[in-house]
């Protein structure tokens, strides 16, 4: 019986957290969405953490992009030489990469590189007082520190994507053409047939969007509702990655439906 | 009061600046003795302002709880302008707290918190931020921008609240460091400092927009006796030199007792007692006398309240 009794007590007050964690989130998107206006004047800012969130991360970027399109370039040829068909190696690897790949595996890379790094910066300043010493002097953090980092992530998230499909296609071509001899001119001019502005690079870019708005947004919820003590911090930052890879994820599969789904 | 002319600014509360003010009109009065009185003054303000006796900060029955552990039950307090009023109490009491539910951090359960008469929880955010540009607060940690040095971290408050020149920034905030030693240390980053120096530059940076009240968190803690003895004299001479109203909360009992004009002892969520500093000592209630004079045995449960020894080691005994 007092098993019981605690086990549905313990039931509700995790309900109950988890009810008040999905309000305060629901008041942080309210709050972030009514300073970007402010936030986007500051320019300074916004180019240091532009900077900070998106430049640092492009080597990881651009390194794992060029791997993942020479993978694609080797498996691709293998099951295309099957059928006569390696001519279409071009368009089998832009496709995927420009579609799928490009803004998937970037958004994940991003919330390891550049998710966490925003959470633990936010928690720790949050830990350290800086966040309330902020409030004290009348400047509101939301339009000074989180502000900014969000924009910046949702800038950098895109361009990113783009770094790692460019980089992809020239690692198939690397690994089809030069290496195993698929011909250049067919590599090129069927990816230039095939591949479509709005319906294949549009839709990459939208889900890209979407992507950074998710995995930055939930960066910096994470990081300024953390718990402030190292404890904290770390559960925040792993939580960051956690959630946004499956965010990624999850969200990939419903714009896949809803773009390709007919 | 005025040290050249006691007679002439009688009014008890009208120190500090409102003071200096008074001394500065009456010196260009009888400087310019042919005019008419009252001849530099403006029509609208003619008759002089009564002097402000009204607190900067008032508390009224403040209930305040953190889950379900009360740390206020009925707290009446005031903070009187151009005066330095202590705040002391065991740790735990939540000195920390109530600066937090002053400067409208933290919102109380019951009750209400004034500050210059109006009422802190109540604002919406832009009048909230509004007063807090006329407050000052030292964090017990600082609370410096670690990714900004000492120069930027004191310039910060005048960059976002003011549109001044970077000339004119620049004057100020060396003034400001000047003011607490740390003038050559501008070019150091939060990390390089010791903990005296980044609550000297905290400091600088609490008083950079000329705030009319500063709340003082801990200022003495973990502070060697030089750095002690430089933070007592730049809270003194802030508040005689400038008029600021100061709120120190501490339990460092000598050196707050020292600079305070009056003191609030707090435990278990109410005044225990109040009065001037040589009231304070000149008190027989037992719980004054134990915090002040720092006495082991007392009123002041040694033991965080809970079960009692004997039960909790028959049921650690009896246990699986």
């Amino acid at each position: 019986m007092k098993a019981l009794l605690n086990a549905s007590a313990a039931l509700g007050r995790s309900t109950l957290q988890g009810l008040s964690r999905l309000g305060r989130m629901a008041l942080f998107a309210w709050r972030l969405l009514a300073v970007l206006p402010v936030a986007s004047l500051r320019v300074n800012e916004l180019i240091r953490q532009v900077y900070s969130v998106g430049v640092l991360s492009v080597v990881i970027v651009v390194v794992s992009g060029l791997f993942v399109g020479m993978v694609l370039g080797l498996q691709g040829y293998h099951t295309l030489v099957d059928f006569g068909a390696e001519d279409s190696l071009g368009v089998m690897v832009a496709l995927s990469l420009v579609r799928e790949l490009g803004p998937v595996v970037s958004a994940l890379l991003f919330a390891g590189r550049a998710g966490s790094a925003l959470t633990a910066e936010i928690g720790l300043m949050k830990t350290t007082e800086q966040l309330s010493g902020m409030e004290m002097m009348a400047v509101d953090p939301m339009a000074r520190v989180i502000g900014p980092r969000f924009l910046a992530g949702c800038v950098s998230m895109p361009l990113l994507a783009a770094c790692f499909s460019v980089l992809g296609v020239y690692g198939g071509y690397l690994v089809g053409v030069l290496l195993l001899g698929v011909d250049d001119g067919s590599f090129w001019s069927q990816m230039q047939a095939k591949v479509g502005f709005t319906e294949d690079i549009l839709s990459g870019v939208i889900k890209s969007v979407v992507f950074g708005i998710a995995v930055t947004g939930i960066a910096v919820f994470e990081g300024y509702d953390a718990v402030p003590t190292s404890a904290g911090v770390g559960r925040a930052t792993t939580r960051t990655v956690v959630n946004g890879s499956l965010a990624v994820l999850g969200l990939d599969f419903i714009l896949t439906a809803l773009m390709f789904g007919d | 009061m005025g040290q050249d002319d006691p007679g002439r600014v009688a009014t008890v509360c009208a120190a500090g600046r409102r003071g200096a003010l008074t001394r500065y009109r009456q010196r260009v009065d009888n400087a310019f003795w042919f005019l008419p009185a009252n001849a530099f003054v403006m029509s609208s303000t003619a008759a002089p302002p009564p002097p402000i006796c009204e607190p900067v900060v008032k508390i009224r029955g403040l209930h305040f709880s953190r889950g379900s552990r009360p740390i206020f039950d009925g707290v009446d307090m005031d903070i009187l302008p151009g005066k330095i009023t202590a705040i002391m109490g065991p740790s735990g009491t939540g000195k920390t707290t109530l600066l937090k539910l002053i400067g409208g951090q933290l919102t109380p359960r019951q009750g209400t918190v004034e500050v210059f008469g109006r009422c802190v929880h109540q604002l919406r955010r832009g009048a909230l931020y509004a007063l807090r540009r006329r407050m000052g607060m030292l964090f017990q940690s600082g609370a410096l921008l670690t990714d900004m040095t000492v120069f930027d971290n004191v310039a910060f408050p005048l960059r976002e609240h003011t549109r001044l020149s970077e000339a004119l920034i620049r004057h100020l905030v060396l003034l400001k460091l000047n003011a607490v030693g740390l003038r050559n240390a501008r070019d150091l980053m939060p990390a390089q400092l010791s903990g005296g120096m980044a609550r000297r530059v905290a400091l600088a940076r609490a008083i950079v927009l000329d705030p009319d009240i500063v709340l003082y968190d801990e200022p003495f803690t973990g502070q060697d006796p030089i750095s002690m003895g430089i933070l007592v004299q730049l809270i003194r001479s802030l508040n005689t030199v400038l008029g600021v109203s100061g709120v120190v909360v501490s339990h460092d009992v000598a050196e707050t007792l020292s600079i305070a004009d009056y003191a609030y002892v707090i435990a278990a969520g109410k005044v225990i007692a109040a009065g001037s500093p040589a009231e304070l000592a000149a008190s027989d209630d037992p719980w004054t006398r134990q915090f002040l004079d720092g006495r082991a045995d007392g009123p002041a449960p040694f033991h965080y309240p809970g079960a009692a020894l004997l039960g909790d080691l028959r049921a650690a005994g009896s246990g699986p």
